[in-house]
C-alpha cells in the first residue's frame, strides 16, 4: 500500500495573471487606490488526486494548454500547490527542457561540469564520467569551444549526454525532448526503452499516444485542468482520441489582449485558394510581439460545411518556441498536402500559445479559409489508405 | 541542519561560485589578475586625492590604511547586497526549469562577493606594510566582525533578492539607499568630524557604521571611535547586533515565504 513515489493529494493550483504586469510600485498603487485588482485568476489544475507507484512508467497526456506541464511543474517542486499536497518519495530530476543553465560564454568543457552540478554531481563524479558524456554526445573535438559556437545540435546532443547520466529515483521527462531529428529521436527512445527496463519510476508528459503506449505500464489524461482518466495506456489513448474526435476543443480561449498577435494569416499555393489534390496549401503566418514572449503556433482546422473540428495542431511538435523579444516580428509558415482533407472549404483558427506558461495569448476565429477541389472521400479528411481486393 | 550542506548542494554551490568568477574577467587579456589590479588602482587613486590633495585624515594614524579598510568594507556590502539583489531575476531560467534549493542562488552570489573581499584585503594588507602598520593583536577579532557584516548583508540580500521578483523598482531605489548610506557611514572622513554628539550616536546605530569602526580599531588604530566610546558602555551600544539580528531573520523568513512562487512569478 505505502510504495508510492509520488502521491499528489487533491491538489488544486490557480495563477494569478496579471491583466498587465505589476512589477512597478506605481502601478500597484495606482491599482490598489482604483480597486481594480489587475489580474485574473486561472485555475490550472483542479482537485487533482494520483498515485504513482515505484517502478512505474507513467504517462500524462493531454492537450496543450490542459495543464499537464503545470503538473509536472508541481511534481518538480517548481511550483507549489495553492491547495493540495505533493508527496515525493526519494530524489527527483525534472527535464523540463534540455540544457537548463547551460552558459554561452563557457566552453563545452565547463558547461558539463555546471550541468553535471545541476544534476547533484560534484567535479569528481563528473570527471569519471566525462569521456562517456562527450563520446556519447561525439563532440570530442569542440569541448574547449565556447558554447555559443554549437550549432543548437550540438548543443541538444551534449544536453541529452549529461541528462541520461542523472540517477535520481524519479524522473519526469516532457516529452518536448524528443523534439529533433529522427537520429536523435531514436535516441531518446533508447534511453526511454533502457529507463522502462531498469524499472526506474518515470513520469512522462507527452502528447503523443504513441510514445505513451509503447512505453507506459499506466497513464492519465487531463482536460482543462480536470483529470479525465488514470488507467492503461490503451484506454487513456481510446478517450484521448474520443475526445478529439468529437471535436471537444480547448475551453473557447478567452479573447485576449496580451501584446502578441497573428498580424496576417495568408493561404499560399493557389490564388483563388482552390487546391487541387496534388497541391500544397501553404499557410503563412505574420506575427508581431510588443512584450516579449516565448512563441509556439497552432491551429484550429474547422470544416466549414457543418463545422465539424478536424485538426489542432501546434509548431511544438516540430519546432522549438521561439523567444520574441519586444516589438519583434516573425514569419512562419505551415505546409499541408491538400490530398488530406476531403472535399469542402476549411477555416483556419490562429491561436498563439506562450510556451512558458502554455497559455494561449492570441486567439481567433476563422482567420483564413481555403476550399479543395477533386475527387476526394466524404467527411472532413481524405484517408489515405490503400483498398486492396485479397481474394 | 535538514542537510544543508549535503554534497549535491555544495557541488551546485561550487559550480556557481566557479562560473561567476569565470565569467566576470571574461575576454578581458589580464584575465584573474584584474580582480587584484583593480583594486589595487582604485586605491592609489583615493589614496591620491584623500590622503595627499585634500588630506581629510590628518590627525588620524595610518590614516590611508584607515580609509581603505572602510573602503573595502562598504564595496563588499555593496557589492554583494547588489548582486544578490539581481541573482534570483538573473536566474529565471533555472528557476523556472528546476527545482534547486532557491537560497543557494543567493548564497553562491555573496560567495562571489566573500572571495572579492579576501582579494581585497590583500591588497590592504600591501597597504599595511607600506605604511608600516604595526597589526594590533585586536586584529585577531576582524573574522568576527567581518561574520557580523556578512549576516548584516545576507538578511538584506535574501530580502531584496526575493522583493526583486515582485518588484523590478527594488533595483533602483536600493541604489539610491546605498548611495546615501555610503556618505551616512563614516568611510571617507573620520567619526570625529561630526561634531554633534546626537549625530554621532545616530550614525553609530547604523550596523555599517559599528563594524566599519570596530575594523579600524581592532586593525589600525585604537583611536578609532567606536559604538562602545560613543554611547560611554551605554545598553544602546547593543542596538546594531539587534538590527543585524533582526534583519537576518527577518529576511531569510521573507525570502522562504516567497521562493514558493518565484517561478510563476518571475
Amino acid at each position: 500500500m505505502d510504495d508510492f513515489a509520488i502521491k499528489i493529494e487533491s491538489v488544486t493550483k490557480v495563477f494569478k495573471l496579471p491583466l498587465e504586469k505589476n512589477t512597478s510600485i506605481k502601478s500597484i498603487l495606482i491599482n490598489s487606490t482604483k480597486r481594480n485588482k489587475g489580474y485574473e485568476l486561472q485555475s490550472a489544475l483542479k482537485d487533482i488526486s494520483l498515485e504513482i507507484k515505484e517502478g512505474e512508467f507513467f504517462g500524462v497526456v493531454g492537450r496543450n494548454g490542459s495543464g499537464k506541464s503545470t503538473l509536472l511543474k508541481l511534481l518538480a517542486g517548481i511550483y507549489s500547490p495553492t491547495v493540495g499536497q505533493v508527496h515525493v518519495r526519494g530524489s527527483l530530476t525534472p527535464f523540463i527542457e534540455l540544457g537548463v543553465g547551460f552558459n554561452p560564454e563557457l566552453t563545452g568543457r565547463e558547461n558539463i561540469f555546471l550541468n553535471g552540478a545541476l544534476l547533484g554531481f560534484n567535479r569528481k563524479d563528473v570527471q569519471a564520467m566525462y569521456k562517456d558524456i562527450v563520446g556519447f554526445a561525439e563532440l570530442g573535438r569542440f569541448m574547449d569551444q565556447k558554447l555559443k559556437n554549437y550549432s543548437s545540435g550540438m548543443q541538444v546532443r551534449l544536453a541529452f549526454s549529461i541528462a541520461i547520466r542523472a540517477q535520481s529515483d524519479i524522473l519526469l521527462i516532457d516529452e518536448v525532448l524528443a523534439v529533433g531529428d529522427a537520429a536523435f529521436q531514436k535516441k531518446c527512445f533508447d534511453y526511454f526503452e533502457e529507463l522502462k527496463k531498469k524499472h526506474r519510476t518515470v513520469v512522462l508528459v507527452s502528447h503523443d499516444m504513441d510514445s505513451v503506449k509503447r512505453f507506459c505500464t499506466r497513464a492519465a489524461l487531463i482536460t482543462n485542468g480536470h483529470l479525465d482518466l488514470i488507467g492503461s495506456p490503451q484506454q487513456v489513448a481510446d478517450l484521448y482520441d474520443k475526445q478529439n474526435a468529437s471535436g471537444i476543443p480547448l475551453s473557447e480561449p478567452p479573447v485576449i489582449h496580451s501584446g502578441i498577435e497573428i498580424t496576417n494569416l495568408k493561404i499560399k499555393g493557389r490564388k483563388d485558394r482552390k487546391f487541387d489534390l496534388e497541391d500544397s496549401i501553404t499557410l503563412q503566418f505574420s506575427i508581431k510581439a510588443k512584450r516579449p514572449v516565448n512563441c509556439v503556433l497552432s491551429i484550429n482546422i474547422i470544416k466549414k460545411e457543418d463545422s465539424q473540428f478536424v485538426a489542432a495542431i501546434s509548431s511544438d511538435y516540430q519546432i522549438n518556441p521561439r523567444l520574441l523579444k519586444s516589438n519583434e516580428e516573425a514569419m512562419y509558415e505551415y505546409v499541408i498536402p491538400s490530398k488530406q482533407f476531403s472535399q469542402g472549404t476549411f477555416l483556419v483558427d490562429g491561436v498563439i500559445y506562450d510556451f512558458d506558461t502554455k497559455q494561449p495569448v492570441f486567439f481567433k476565429r476563422s482567420m483564413a479559409s481555403f476550399t479543395t477541389d477533386g475527387i476526394r472521400g466524404w467527411g472532413a479528411l481524405n484517408l489515405q489508405g490503400t483498398w486492396k481486393e485479397v481474394k | 541542519m535538514r542537510h544543508f550542506f549535503s554534497k549535491k548542494n555544495r557541488a551546485l554551490i561550487s559550480e556557481l561560485v566557479r562560473t561567476d568568477f569565470k565569467l566576470r574577467y571574461q575576454g578581458s587579456a589580464l584575465g584573474y589578475a584584474w580582480s587584484l589590479l583593480r583594486p589595487l588602482l582604485i586605491f592609489i587613486i583615493l589614496y591620491v586625492v584623500f590622503v595627499k590633495f585634500l588630506k581629510i585624515g590628518n590627525g588620524v594614524p595610518h590614516y590611508p590604511v584607515y580609509l581603505l579598510l572602510g573602503i573595502v568594507i562598504w564595496n563588499f556590502f555593496n557589492e554583494m547586497t547588489v548582486q544578490s539583489l539581481g541573482s534570483i531575476v538573473g536566474r529565471g531560467d533555472l528557476i523556472r526549469k528546476i527545482s534547486i534549493p532557491r537560497w543557494i542562488i543567493v548564497f553562491s552570489s555573496s560567495l562571489s562577493a566573500l572571495i572579492n573581499l579576501f582579494l581585497n584585503l590583500v591588497v590592504v594588507l600591501l597597504f599595511v606594510f607600506i605604511n608600516h602598520v604595526d597589526l594590533l593583536k585586536t586584529a585577531l577579532w576582524l573574522p568576527l566582525i567581518f561574520l557580523e557584516i556578512y549576516v548584516f548583508a545576507a538578511g538584506i540580500s535574501f530580502f531584496l533578492a526575493a522583493a526583486f521578483v515582485k518588484y523590478r523598482d527594488i533595483g533602483y531605489i536600493w541604489e539610491v539607499i546605498m548611495q546615501a548610506g555610503f556618505y551616512l557611514t563614516p568611510i571617507l572622513y573620520p567619526l570625529a568630524r561630526i561634531t554633534n554628539h546626537t549625530f554621532q550616536k545616530l550614525i553609530m546605530i547604523n550596523p555599517m557604521a559599528q563594524t566599519v569602526q570596530d575594523a579600524r580599531y581592532s586593525v589600525v588604530t585604537h583611536q578609532s571611535a567606536t559604538i562602545y566610546s560613543v554611547f560611554d558602555g551605554g545598553w544602546y551600544r547593543f542596538i546594531p547586533f539587534v538590527i543585524v539580528v533582526l534583519v537576518f531573520i527577518g529576511g531569510a523568513a521573507y525570502f522562504r515565504k516567497q521562493s514558493k512562487f518565484f517561478a510563476e512569478n518571475i
